[in-house]
């Protein structure tokens, strides 16, 4: 039987509902010591003085940090920040100081015990803003900073971060030749990942220069890497371990708080010490999602064809370039969507301000321009008086066209039009209303609208991205599997399991997926995003089982003396492929086959499994060209509205998405992706958002303030389906589908309100007072 | 420090406690009980919900003192040696968690709602748990874990 497909429940469920799964905070070792930060209150200041000697005096402090004694840059891809403020702060909320002691409570009063005097500087906000001559600059050493070259694009001098270029066709020629050109500007805010659990750091740093982190991280190899760059310590002195992880969705890739707390226990004379953020610098400290500004100009042909369009995106990468460059590089390859344009010209900025500073987010930029494509779409077909599916079926990419890095599309790269059509029955799109039924729903006070949106996206990961994986036999025959991708609730072990079952024919429930990565054991993945876990990790898996069976054919070949290839494997054994009845179980072959006379051969059979991506390229700095992705999931939502003409309250009445996966490995699990994503996106399309004052202060970092979604603000249903087209080199054909649910959600929202009340609404969130103002505007109430 | 008696998960404990600790600080700090979360510290997410004397509280807006001659039960309370009980079981055939920090806290609420009533509507399950927030499921998978239990389709 093969457990491919089969909605079997995640293989860690009886720790998640028992409360015995730990997390880092579950943790405590002998000795430790508690660490807390003090944040900056201004948006941008020179730091003229800082006196921690009152703290240092505190009995029960251990120790106490401040930039000025640190001479270290943290950074992916671009090193620009100080682990403590250094000289200035370049955002509210930016750690200035830190310290360790005995108790919460003393550091606490430690921290309150710290005097800084500081100079106001000039601050910028608006990214727009921020790339003019004359802005204030956020880092005036950005040319001394070191980044990867080749890849990334700063502009010394300015607040450019990244300037990433894509250049096809010519698109003076396509829009001079367009019967109509459309223009528009899209915004969004920052927002916040809200995992329940917030970054959690446990680090020793012992006297010898060793160091051990338990870290609420997606990717302990990345924060092993990244340590080792940032601290000057070699990669094989840290261990880098993962319990159970609180959720991610982005804010707990690369690294954060991990280098500051060893920091601290090194001070601390190797004592550990925890950090636990609070929810409150959850907001304030750690980074968002960026903030972005889009600008889009669409030429199109009578018969709706686009035949030209020019992409500005300015984002807001706010204090630090984190991942927000690679997000400006990811949306310089993708960002006009899956759709086949002959002529493109885009620029994408990651610009520094005075923020909060952005990082990965679900979704990886594409929740954001994502937004400002889909919306374009329907408002190009609505400009040019066609339907905007029929308009999106002319246009979206199909075997055959060429992508805007000149990618060429095949029959099994995956189907964004079957997506379309499949949402687009289900709410029931072809059926219009009626001039009656308009006015009725008018008279009645509420107006309902249907609204459709596509998304794609594939994984932004550095073209020699690998991974690995190690199945080992234990004595009683079952398999235990040790990966370094983390699963942090999105379900990865439990379809690697599945995929482990099928490929050495067991049960699943023999499968043990081991948890808690730890570096010093588990073999090497890169890092736990971009939704190629599954495929990636799904490969390896494979490969390090087919190197089980191997081994097994090897000794079985010798105590069945027959020839390995005349051996087959099923039902737990390796037996001879035209007689089943001679045979040998994997319980005799996992340790090693011992004959009945006392002789042994084999030995403890452990596969080795790896994928590492294969053909990308760096792009072309000039015209972007080249191949960034491994794959592509396509994806649609489609959605029915109805709008609350006297208050502007939203009700979503339904939801569709449908997602082409190549092959769903667990269909209980993918729909459970599908249906959090969808809510993630409803969040965050329609009520949160940062809020700063003229200072740049946030205003609404707790959950009072901020609001996510809660069990009474979810659409009243959501339809999930699933499109399979196989990818060819994915796992049983799969490909990824972790963050896209969430993109394109928001769009789909606001084009059914469009479709509604006939007022585009190009500025996220869509609250109730935006809409009640479009409703005015509409000259509805 | 002042001394209290509170019973937690069926079994009594005499202890002394400083005026300032949460209830949430006791159990996972004193007892080890660390299935029950903190997500915020401030009662805006649920994470820590117990049932004290019967009704869901928020464990870190309850001070330790304050439970005194209380009635707690957490999470590690509910399922007898491994048997787990009915809400358990349904957040599993529902997989009604993805990453399992709010689980605790929202089995918690579930099963308070269910003890004092058996036959709730949707309406009454959203309200119930509308205090504990997920950010992984959309909630979906919670809701029809709950009906499942309130219509007996979970089997003990």
């Amino acid at each position: 039987m093969s457990y491919i497909g089969k909605g079997i429940p995640r293989v860690e469920s009886f720790e998640k509902v028992t409360g015995i799964a730990k997390y880092v905070n579950d943790l405590m070792l002998p000795g430790m010591l508690y660490a807390k930060m003090l944040l900056s209150p201004h948006a941008h200041a020179k730091i003229k003085r800082i006196d921690v000697s009152r703290a240092k005096e505190l009995p029960g402090v251990k120790a106490v940090l401040t930039g000025e004694e640190l001479n270290y840059k943290q950074g992916l891809y671009l090193r620009d920040k100080d682990i403590l403020a250094k000289g200035k702060v370049r955002y509210q909320g930016e750690p200035v100081a830190a310290v360790a002691a005995v108790s919460e409570e003393i550091a606490e009063q430690a921290i309150s015990l710290i005097e800084v005097e500081y100079e106001l500087l000039p601050t910028v906000f608006d990214p727009v803003e921020a790339i003019k001559k004359d802005a204030p600059l956020v880092h005036e050493e950005l040319g001394s900073y070191e980044f990867m070259k080749g890849v990334f694009h700063p502009v010394p001098g300015t607040n450019i971060a990244n300037h990433h270029k894509l250049r096809k066709g010519d698109v003076e020629k396509g829009f001079k030749e367009s019967y109509k050109i459309i223009e528009n500007e899209f915004r969004m805010p920052q927002v916040a990942h809200v995992p329940m659990e917030t970054h959690v750091v446990i680090a020793e740093w012992l006297p010898n220069d060793r160091i051990k982190l338990y870290t609420s991280a997606q990717s302990p190899f990345a924060v092993r890497n990244l340590m080792s760059v940032t601290l000057g310590i070699p990669h094989a002195r840290i261990e880098v371990e993962v319990p159970y992880l609180g959720g991610g969705f982005g804010g707990k890739a690369g690294i954060h708080l991990e280098p500051l707390t060893a920091l601290l226990s090194k001070k601390a004379g190797g004592r550990p010490v925890k950090l636990v953020a609070k929810r409150e610098e959850e907001f304030n400290t750690l980074p968002c999602r960026q903030a972005l500004v889009a600008r889009i100009k669409t030429g199109v042909s009578k018969e709706g064809r686009i035949l030209a369009q020019e992409i500005t995106y300015y984002w807001d990468a706010g204090a630090y370039a984190d991942y927000g460059v690679n997000i400006g590089r990811a949306a310089g390859y993708s960002g006009a969507g899956p759709y086949d344009i002959e002529n493109v010209k885009l620029d994408s900025y990651t610009i520094y301000t005075n923020h909060v500073f952005g990082t990965a987010y679900r979704g990886f930029g594409h929740v954001e321009f994502m937004w400002a494509i889909e919306r374009q779409m329907d408002m190009v077909a609505h400009e040019i008086g066609m339907d905007p599916y029929e308009f999106r079926m002319k246009n979206v990419l199909k075997p055959g066209s060429i992508t805007i890095t000149g990618e060429k599309i095949r029959e099994n790269t995956g189907r964004v039009d079957k997506c379309l059509e499949s949402v687009a029955k289900e709410i029931g799109w072809s059926k219009r209303k009626t001039d009656e039924e308009k006015k009725a729903e008018i008279a009645n006070g509420k107006i309902t609208g249907k609204g459709l949106a596509v998304l794609h996206k594939a994984p932004a990961m550095p073209t020699f991205t690998s991974c690995s994986a190690v199945a080992k036999f234990n004595d009683d025959g079952t398999v235990s599997i040790s990966v370094s991708g983390t699963d942090m609730g999105q379900g990865t072990y439990t379809a690697l399991a599945q995929i482990a079952a099928d490929t050495l024919k067991m049960p699943v429930e023999k499968i043990i997926m081991v948890w808690d990565c730890d570096t010093k054991t588990d073999p090497y993945d890169w890092q736990t995003v971009a939704s190629r876990f599954l495929f990636m990790g799904g490969n390896a898996v494979i490969r390090a089982c087919n190197d089980m069976i191997e081994q097994m054919k090897e000794v079985a070949s010798a105590v069945l003396r027959a020839p390995k290839d005349e051996l087959e494997i099923g039902d737990e054994r390796v037996y001879i492929k035209h007689n089943p009845d001679e045979y040998v179980t994997y319980k005799e072959l996992a340790l090693g086959y011992v004959y009945p006379n006392g002789n042994a051969i084999g030995g403890p059979i452990i596969g080795r499994g790896k994928y590492i991506a294969q053909g990308l390229t760096i792009l072309d700095p000039e015209t972007g060209q080249g191949l960034p992705a491994i794959d592509w999931t396509y994806g649609a939502h489609g959605v029915e509205v109805e709008v609350d003409i006297k208050t502007g309250d939203l009700r979503i009445k339904k939801i569709a998405s449908t997602f082409d996966v190549g092959k769903v490995i667990n269909k209980l699990l993918a729909e459970g992706q599908v249906k959090g994503g969808v809510v993630q996106g409803i969040g965050t399309g329609l009520f949160e958002g940062y809020i700063y004052n003229k200072e740049g202060k946030l205003l609404n970092n707790s959950f009072t303030d901020y609001k996510i979604p809660t069990a009474k603000d979810i659409p009243d249903e959501i339809v999930t389906d699933f499109v399979e087209t196989p990818q060819l080199d994915g796992p049983y054909g799969a490909r990824g589908v972790a963050e896209h649910p969430m993109i394109s959600v928001n769009a789909a929202i606001a084009n059914a309100i469009y479709d509604a009340i006939g007022v585009n609404i190009n500025d996220q969130p869509l609250t109730s007072e935006r809409i009640w103002k479009a409703l005015k505007e509409a000259g509805l109430n | 420090m002042k001394e209290i008696t509170v019973t937690v998960n069926g079994e009594k404990y005499t202890v002394n406690v400083k005026e300032n600790k949460t209830l949430l600080q006791f159990l996972r700090e004193d007892l080890f009980l660390t299935g029950t979360k903190e997500g915020c510290g401030a009662g805006e997410c649920g994470a820590c919900t117990v049932i004290m004397n019967g009704k869901a509280v928020n464990s870190c807006l309850v001070l330790a003192v304050e439970a005194d001659g209380a009635e707690i039960i957490t999470i590690e309370g509910i399922a007898k040696d491994s048997e787990l009980s009915k809400i358990q079981k349904a957040f599993i055939k529902h997989q009604a968690f993805q990453c399992g920090f709010c689980t605790p806290g929202m089995i918690m609420s579930a099963k308070a709602l269910l003890d004092r009533n058996p036959n709730p509507s949707e309406e009454e399950i959203k309200e119930a748990i509308a205090g504990n927030l997920c950010r992984c499921t959309g909630y979906f998978p919670i809701i029809d874990a709950i009906k499942d239990v309130a219509e007996g389709r979970i089997e003990q």
